[in-house]
């Protein structure tokens, strides 16, 4: 059976994306129009909750719930604000970087049903900064678009209103988090905000904002156009939809691919993947990029969804994985993983703070062969220290993710550094 | 003095959102663009012109990498050395570069061609190893294929 996959069929490799023309001949836009001629923004939100659609950036949370919480009518405060979180930067993670160079007018088209759910007056693309080709297209894009009319005023005859803007970031990882996103947009250090109040109350210039991945705002056309069945039926899992999965590290085809929502890591390895390359073995898996704890081969059977995942002690996070081989040290491995981490802590809260570099230079030590056995106490140590609870955002949580379930799964390979005082894999 | 073209471009961006004080990262990117990094004068010139103080302009100049604020090279190499381009050996090809150019992240040659530095993953992880030189992004770059890269540069 061929598998449906609505957010890239439209999507080749060595094609310039569809221009305007070319995504309405495919059928884009329609789902506006369905919207704007027969839906009021109280269906749409309804119809998205029915969906099952779960928010693609990491987090797993309901969109329709997320889109629910915003106050509406004559509750509301204007303008209202729509954002797609652009910023892709979890390392291993590329699944973003396809959506918005293979078919920018579906993200478009996406943002703006999600505007008109949430009656939102004004929304952003915020890109990162080292999508270049990206930014040129979603430009154009955005002006194709209000030529069209599918932007702007009373959008097709449904006396909606709405302006999109693409910004462009200049780095830091702590933008990809929703609130320190809406501090960057603001013009400040993107540190995060305290919640409550959450965004959909007081948000970008505190007034009432959602923040929607890419990937989930390209789902939401495709839910219009066929409906909350058809969308939930295209999963194996209980989570509706497809997901762009992908495989980076010494696999023999490195890639993204579309699936239905739930295939095996099995399967994404072996098949899609192409399995290891000659003279490797797979030895640890971080299911959806840098924050996430390892999966070991133990778990191979089991559904890349949010639930499955989670019972297996990890998070499906942006379901790009990175898999670690026999080649390579788990302990190296991790220390580049927390150097990343330290070095993005925007220092907003001191446990982050000093406690990620503390966390790198031990690391270091043990690679270096300087490890000393209390060494691996203090790692212990500071996954509980830098976990849920104890720091202002989720940045050294994840952080401590793949070192607490390395040192559950590869304490061999510390030990070793420990007793050998060098690197067994040098 | 901000030039004419770089007040018009903020000009710009402050039509667009509630205060200017919102413009700073657009009025940095701005005359960053201009003047190829941003010195203390940058800094203080971009405060007067948006109303706050020059502390302020710098918190934030201060906070993003790609703000640079001190001079850079005519051309920037960013090399990932994120995880997947760890695993797909990211450090011979710094160390290659290292070699080829005679500097270190956050060094600049000479006679000011490149600017190397380490950059967090650029979100091509199915092609690592990756770097990036100005806008120009290399994929699954091997070391022989470096002479012909750094050619392009002038």
């Amino acid at each position: 059976m061929m598998t449906e996959r609505p957010l890239t069929r439209n999507i080749y490799p060595d094609r310039p994306p569809m221009n305007l023309k070319e995504y309405e001949k495919t059928g884009g836009y329609a789902a506006l129009r369905k919207v704007c001629s027969s839906m009021d923004p109280a269906a749409l939100q309804k119809l998205v909750q029915d969906s099952n659609l779960k928010g693609r950036g990491g987090a797993g949370f309901s969109t329709g719930m997320k889109w629910s919480l915003i106050p509406m009518n004559d509750k509301a405060t204007h303008p209202k604000y729509l954002i797609a979180n652009a910023d892709e930067m979890e390392p291993g993670t590329f699944k973003d970087r396809l959506l918005l160079e293979g078919n920018p007018h579906q993200l478009i088209e996406g943002m703006i049903l999600a505007a008109y759910a949430i009656q939102a007056d004004i929304a952003y693309v915020f890109l990162r900064w080292a999508y270049h080709e990206a930014a040129a297209l979603i430009r154009k894009s955005i002006q194709e678009a209000y030529d069209a009319g599918y932007l702007g005023t009373d959008i097709l005859g449904s006396g909606f209103h709405l302006e999109m803007y693409l910004h462009t970031g200049v780095g830091r990882y702590m933008c990809g988090e929703e609130t320190a996103l809406l501090n960057a947009l603001e013009g400040k250090r993107a540190t995060p905000r305290a919640k409550p109040p959450f965004p959909q109350i007081s948000g970008l210039f505190g007034k009432p904002t959602i923040v929607n991945n890419v990937e989930t705002l390209c789902c939401v056309p495709h839910i219009v156009n066929n409906g909350a069945a058809w969308f939930k039926g295209l999963s194996y899992s209980d989570d509706g939809g497809t997901k762009v999965y992908g495989v980076s590290g010494k696999v023999k085809r490195p890639g993204a691919w579309e699936l239905p929502m739930g295939v095996t890591m099995r399967e994404l390895i072996e098949e899609h993947a192409g399995g290891m390359k000659p003279g490797y073995e797979l030895k640890g898996v971080l299911p959806g990029g840098a924050s996430t704890d390892f999966l070991t081969t133990q778990h191979l059977d089991i559904k890349m969804d949010y639930k499955s995942v989670a019972a297996a002690g990890s998070r499906l996070g942006t379901g790009t994985m990175i898999v670690l081989d026999s080649g390579t040290c788990p302990v190296g491995f991790v220390h580049n993983l927390q150097h990343f981490f330290a070095q993005e802590s925007c220092g907003w809260c001191t446990p982050c703070r000093e406690g990620l570099p503390w966390v790198e230079k031990i690391l270091l030590a043990l690679e270096k062969g300087d490890g000393k056995p209390e060494d691996i106490e203090l790692l212990q140590m500071h996954t509980q220290f830098l976990g849920p609870g104890n720091t202002f955002c989720a940045l050294a949580p994840g952080a401590m993710e793949p070192l607490q379930s390395a040192l559950k799964y590869f304490m061999e390979d510390f030990e070793k550094h420990v007793e050998h005082k060098k690197c067994p894999y040098d | 003095m901000l030039s004419t073209t770089e007040k018009e471009a903020i000009d710009h961006e402050i039509g667009l959102v509630p205060h200017k004080r919102a413009t700073v990262i657009e009025a940095l990117k701005i005359v960053q663009q201009h003047r190829g990094w941003i010195s203390d004068d940058s800094v203080e010139e971009i405060a007067d012109y948006l109303g706050i103080s020059p502390a302020e302009v710098d918190s934030v100049a201060t906070f993003y990498n790609l703000i640079f604020r001190k001079p850079v090279g005519r051309h920037v190499i960013l090399l990932c050395d994120s995880i997947s381009c760890y695993v797909m050996g990211y450090k011979s090809l710094y160390a290659a570069l290292q070699h080829k150019l005679q500097i270190s992240f956050g060094q600049t040659c000479p006679d000011d061609r490149f600017t190397l530095l380490p950059n967090a993953c650029l979100g091509c992880c199915d092609h690592a190893p990756a770097m990036m030189i100005d806008k120009d992004l290399y994929r699954d770059i091997t070391i022989e294929q470096l002479d012909d890269i750094l050619k392009k540069y002038a």
